[in-house]
């Protein structure tokens, strides 16, 4: 076992959680991720694999929130999948002889920084700073969109008050800063 | 502008980056006697229709689908939005 | 002071007083006034100055179409000029001045402008100031800029911040009057999403402004009563203060929110300010209408004003221009603001009306058939004369006028899409045309019906069309009285007769546009200036267009409109960039290594959006290049190491991945073993280079490619445009890993002994030669990647972690490398490195070379097809002179050869038709000893060992320097192998 530790997205050795009024914004340092491509002339085989794994073939705009794999469509033929990475550290190491021929699996944990934002006024938070349509949204919608000129994907998850953030790591402070000076606005 | 993605309906097009003509798919063959004159008109000739017009459009914010946007470039009215890969190969592109 | 004009009645909160200052006297007004009612109540009719004659002026209107009554709003930092008091509404301790006044605002300086007032007339700018040029930019344009324009700018940073806001509905309401209204109550009540937007601070539109009933109560009550229901249903958000600004494609709106204008400084933390993006699958108008004014003499004195603004000031905010009062009007609307002035104790000292028939009043005398023809006054109305319908004259006094010259539908956002508005004779005004942008409907008096009743007919049964409801709701009783006009838009032989008050353009001017042949309305506008101010026109452009269609002979349709643009109001340039300044004007990248790289003290510099670390400075050093000279000959001695995480990453994957790499780059990648790493050039289509970088084959299926840092973007779009485009059938998938891997270059003879501490494998010469790559662990299991390149052009790896793990790798090479004496280097040691051996960068691969310029012309494949191979081979992009890199060195060592200077032959004529070429890249060679340059130059290749002069005219620069090899370390590569 190697003996390196970790950093958060935001560059800390713990995740950060804040509470503005209502909005809570915490960095969720727990997810292990990593993309599900199919194959060219593989496609249901990669599908039916999927489906065994997260429980669905996500749409798109759609995610599919299961435990502990949970996994969204990300462009034509193409999946995030996420888990645990406590127990699962090694995913596309995992995925990749599941899938076999039939998909093309990259590691991407390191790529993106993920932000729990909770609360009852999740949804203005949501208004000021994307075009996602939040209030159309039902639970396990999950588009890409642009805040703040950061491409991030916006799931709603299950509880109401819920939506989960990804954005691209490197601008991790940046997309903190914009949800945090949001949270404020409406608060 | 709003562009009705064929997956994901309709996205507003600052998440688009727009490349022109649709006709840039039709790559001329590299291997044809008028290669260099193909190409020439291929890379350097473009119609600049007031009027309808077939586009590239990159859903760079989005899923990355390259679409064909059937747009007037006098009313912006948008008559039809398919997948570039889609129109590709009705084309006769493959590999 | 008291509020001497302060008459009963109005929705001001009179239990509660205000504390205001303008000019610097105190005043004192009530919650629910704006700025200008409550001077007029204090009896203030004096308000600005004129643009350009500094003639004194007070408010026009009540409303956002004002164009006199312009102020300084605040002070400090928040100081905003062209405020228009009619809008702003009143808080405590508001500050407000006049502007463009010099001296105090009763005695203004410039007022002589006034009396020179026949030498500034139309197209005086063009007129007077065309000769000798350089007077105008020494003499002419300060003082005119000093004497004219309008408002100053605090010229210190905005205190406040700004939010921009994204909404969806079904159906977005422009507008709440009672159109609005009505149109908001039956969508509400179906259930649909509704946003009612509306300028004002108060919702009802004229409502409030009205002393009718709608059905059992009055307007302003029913008003009140239907915001309240739907304020209490879910579906539907009121946005009070929010402006619809434009109309702008596919349903697509702006929508400015002053959150908090009306208080007297933004809370802790929140905008003063929101630009909404608002989606509206339907939009319907209910914008209501402008009244217009008619231009006579001197029609511009404090008092002269929109009969229905006195109607507004009276009604809803308590206050009356003046206690005595006269109406000069050409239709029934002038003798409703008549009945409710006098109604409420105003003296009508006459209702001047132009129609023959005009209807008659007990209590006030009406003139029919008569016209005003001047004022009097100083600072102030004082009387009008009037000329009879018999022709004789008649001195009315007055403090204050009502014009009423009829409405105009507020058809602007009808226009924003090309749409171009239609005459309507029955009132006499321009109503929406068909070209309406996609999902508008108009309803209301923006739509030409100017009853209230019919207002809420119209706006009822837009929102049922819009949302295809069954049917209309109930609607009250209310005025349903017909619109009976006369147009009238000046009175004949008059000629300082105001059409524009904030422009200053008078009949006369558009008089003098037509005789000089400026006769098409776009002329016209431009030639005087008309409705060009920040008002846009509102009350002027029809004035204007009226005179011209006379003079011409035409009718105003036959004349036309000009166009309206966004936005419909003026807007903050603030609220267009949003939260969008200074530090977040872009999102910012940090490298995996930035929290260590800040502890070592790193001088960072932006590189597209990330922040790499320039240099790293010792204790003891002054200079820049103090610090990167040690960096540059420490890499080379023994060993250094770089963050290069922000060169793009993108994963080639799937079983064509290695015919993709074949057809993206230029040269072949079909052949490469896997464990192998190459160097690649992409081409544009056109054959010129457009990036290059490393292809590394970690498996038959998967490469991974790199691209220079500011190209990832562009890279990764090319790629997919080449794979959904050109070869939709190809297996392979894309997926940037940039930000997924942290990278480090470790360089230099002892990278291997330092590397070999911390990676798990043997990577031996033998096993891990010069260009091998490999997944591999660190540190006792982490997996990582491992590529054998180099740009230094030393021995040199780039070593790759998951991302968390950076910071910890950094540290871990720092500590397992301090028995070599590690050292960190920044981008300009990468830099002059990559420069000593003549690699290629953004500088040279510049948008403009090709493979052959930069000596890489036998890359391009002859045997495969590729991006850009065919055009790479035309004629014109292969001749023997063609520019080709080449190493430029000083022939005197102490000289510098400063990048973009361009090369000369050692004799003849320095100029752009000699050129020889220029330098791309240049730095200080601390390995040399001298200053070493890259560049591009005509026959390059044949010309090593010339000397040539290095010119730069505008610096001064003139330097002699020898060609040489572009390779000036280890040109054999034998570092690279050891």
């Amino acid at each position: 076992m190697h003996d390196l530790k970790p950093v958060t997205a935001l560059g800390q050795s713990a995740p950060v959680a804040e509470t503005i009024g209502t909005i809570t914004i915490a960095e969720n340092d727990t997810l292990a991720l990593a993309s599900v491509a199919a194959r060219m002339g593989h496609e249901e085989a990669c599908h039916a694999i999927l489906k065994k794994l997260i429980g669905a073939v996500p749409g798109p705009g759609k995610a599919q929130l299961h435990d502990p794999q949970a996994g969204f469509w990300t462009g034509p033929d193409q999946w995030m999948v996420s888990a645990p990475r406590e127990t699962h550290e090694l995913l596309a190491d995992t995925l990749t002889p599941m899938f076999g021929q039939t998909a093309t699996i990259t590691e991407q944990s390191g790529a993106w920084v993920c932000f729990d934002v909770t609360g009852a006024a999740m949804s203005d938070l949501c208004e000021r700073l994307c075009a996602v349509p939040i209030r159309k949204m039902d639970a396990g919608g999950a588009l890409r969109t642009m805040i703040h000129q950061m491409g991030c994907f916006v799931i709603r998850c299950k509880a109401d008050d819920h939506i989960r953030i990804l954005g691209p790591r490197a601008s991790a402070n940046s997309l903190h800063h914009a949800l945090t000076t949001a949270a404020h606005s409406i608060a | 502008m709003i562009i009705d993605h064929p997956l994901l309906g309709p996205r507003d097009a600052a998440e688009f980056t727009y490349m022109g003509d649709a006709k840039l798919i039709d790559r001329p063959d590299p291997d044809a006697d008028t290669a260099a004159q193909d190409f020439h008109d291929y890379a350097y000739l473009r119609d600049n229709p007031a009027g309808w017009h077939q586009e590239l459009w990159f859903h760079e914010a989005g899923d990355r689908s390259w679409l064909v946007v059937t747009r007037n470039t006098l009313t912006h009215e948008i008559s039809k939005v398919e997948l570039a890969r889609d129109v590709a190969r009705s084309r006769g592109r493959n590999k | 002071m008291s509020q001497k004009n302060r008459i009963a009645g109005g929705q001001i909160d009179r239990a509660k007083t205000l504390k205001f200052s303008f000019d610097g006297r105190s005043y004192a007004g009530h919650p629910g006034d704006t700025l200008a009612s409550a001077l007029l109540a204090n009896g203030v009719r004096l308000m600005g100055r004129s643009f350009k004659y500094h003639r004194p002026r007070g408010a026009l209107s009540a409303g956002s179409e004002e164009p006199n009554a312009l102020v300084e709003l605040r002070g400090g930092a928040r100081q905003e000029p062209n405020t228009r008091a009619t809008t702003v509404e009143l808080f405590d301790g508001l500050l407000a001045k006049s502007q463009n006044r010099m001296g105090s605002l009763r005695f203004d300086l410039l007022a002589i402008n006034d009396r020179l007032s026949n030498f500034l007339t139309a197209g005086f700018y063009y007129k007077t100031f065309m000769w000798p040029a350089a007077f105008w930019e020494k003499l002419y344009e300060p003082v005119i800029r000093k004497a004219a324009g309008l408002g100053s700018l605090s010229g210190k940073d905005d205190p406040d911040v700004y939010d921009k806001g994204f909404l969806h509905c079904d159906l977005l309401i422009i507008g709440a009057g009672p159109a609005g209204l009505a149109a908001a109550l039956t969508a509400g009540r179906a259930g649909a999403d509704v946003i009612l937007a509306d300028e004002d601070f108060s919702m009802g539109g004229r409502l409030n402004s009205e002393t009718f009933a709608v059905g059992d109560r009055s307007g302003a009550d029913w008003a009140a009563q239907t915001v309240a229901e739907l304020a209490s249903l879910s579906n539907v958000r009121l946005m009070p203060r929010t402006t619809i600004i434009g109309a702008f494609d596919h349903g697509t709106y702006g929508g400015l929110e002053r959150v908090s204008d009306h208080l007297h400084s933004p809370d802790a933390g929140k905008p003063r300010q929101i630009l909404w993006r608002i989606y509206a699958k339907r939009a319907l108008l209910c914008a209501g209408a402008t009244e217009r004014p008619i231009a006579f003499d001197n029609n511009d004195r404090p008092g002269v004003m929109l009969g229905a603004a006195l109607r507004t000031y009276a009604n809803r905010f308590g206050a009356a221009a003046d206690r005595r009062v006269a109406i000069f009007t050409n239709n029934d609307d002038g003798h409703r603001t008549a009945r409710d002035l006098h109604a409420k104790g105003v003296r009508i000292s006459a209702v001047v009306d132009v129609r023959p028939d005009a209807p008659l009043h007990p209590d006030y005398q009406v003139l029919r058939g008569a016209q005003v023809v001047d004022t009097r006054g100083r600072l102030g109305l004082s009387f009008i004369d009037v000329r009879q319908a018999d022709g004789t004259m008649r001195v009315v006094e007055c403090g204050a006028l009502g014009v009423s010259g009829g409405w105009n539908p507020n058809v602007h956002l009808t226009c924003h899409q090309r749409g171009l508005p239609v005459w309507d004779d029955a009132i006499a005004a321009f109503v929406p045309g068909e070209n309406l942008p996609v999902g508008m409907a108009v309803a209301g008096a923006a739509n030409g019906v100017f009853t209230t009743a019919g207002a809420l007919r119209s706006g009822a049964a837009g929102a049922v069309a819009a949302l295809d409801l069954g049917q209309t709701p109930d609607l009250p009783q209310t005025e349903d009285a017909p619109v009976n006009i006369t147009p009238f838009w000046y009175v004949k032989g008059c000629a300082r007769a105001w059409l524009d008050q904030q422009n200053d353009v008078t009949v006369k001017d558009v008089k003098l546009s037509h005789q000089e042949g400026f006769r098409s309305v776009e002329h016209l506008k431009r030639y005087t200036t008309l409705g060009m101010a920040t008002d846009q026109g509102k009350t002027s452009n029809m004035g204007g267009l009226a005179i011209m269609a006379e003079l011409a002979g035409k009718t105003i349709p036959q004349v036309g409109t000009t166009i309206f643009r966004p936005p419909y109001t003026p807007t903050a340039i603030g609220a267009f960039a949003g939260r969008h300044r200074g530090q977040g004007f872009h999102p910012t990248r940090l490298t995996p290594s930035h929290k260590w790289a800040q502890e070592q003290g790193a001088v960072f510099v932006e590189v597209g959006n990330w922040m790499r670390a320039q240099w790293f400075p010792q204790p003891g050093e002054t200079h820049w290049r103090q610090s990167v000279d040690r960096e540059v000959l420490a890499t080379r001695k023994s060993v250094g190491v770089c963050d290069v995480t922000t060169l793009g990453k993108i994963d080639v994957q799937g079983t064509d991945a290695a015919a993709f790499l074949n057809t993206i780059y230029c040269n072949g990648f079909a052949k490469l073993a896997v464990g192998k790493v190459r160097y690649g050039l992409m081409l544009r289509e056109d054959g010129i280079a457009m990036d290059d970088g490393t292809a590394a084959r970690l498996a038959e299926d998967h490469f991974v490619v790199t691209t220079t840092t500011a190209n990832a973007l562009p890279v990764y779009r090319h790629m997919e445009f080449v794979h959904q485009c050109l070869f939709p059938d190809l297996d392979v998938q894309l997926i940037s890993t940039t930000e997924a891997w942290a990278q480090y270059a470790v360089a230099g003879p002892n990278s291997r002994k330092l590397l070999e501490k911390i990676v798990d494998q043997d990577i031996s010469n033998a096993a891990f030669p010069f260009m091998a790559c490999a997944n591999i662990t660190v540190c006792g299991g982490l997996r990582a990647r491992l590529f054998r390149i180099s740009f230094s052009g030393e021995l040199a790896y780039e070593i790759a972690v998951p991302t968390m793990y950076g910071d910890a790798l950094i540290r871990r090479i720092m500590a397992e490398g301090a028995e070599f004496g590690v050292t960190p280097y920044g981008t300009e040691a990468l830099g002059v490195m990559r420069i000593e051996k003549g690699h290629a960068t953004g500088n040279e691969i510049n948008g403009t070379t090709t493979a052959q310029n930069l000596g890489m012309g036998r890359m391009v494949s002859t045997k495969k097809d590729s991006i850009g191979a065919v055009l790479s081979r035309r004629e014109g992009l292969n001749r023997a002179d063609d520019l080709r890199q080449v190493g430029i060195k000083p022939v005197d060592p102490a000289e510098k050869v400063p990048a973009g200077a361009h090369l000369m032959n050692a004799q003849g004529p320095v100029d752009a038709v000699h050129d020889q070429g220029y330098v791309t890249s240049a730095c200080y060679s601390p390995n040399l000893g001298h200053h070493i340059a890259l560049g591009f130059l005509k026959n390059g290749g044949n010309r090593i060992g010339e000397e040539l002069r290095l010119v730069s005219p505008l610096t001064g620069v003139e330097t002699r320097v020898e060609i040489v090899s572009p390779h000036f370390i280890d040109p054999e590569g034998e570092r690279l192998r050891a």
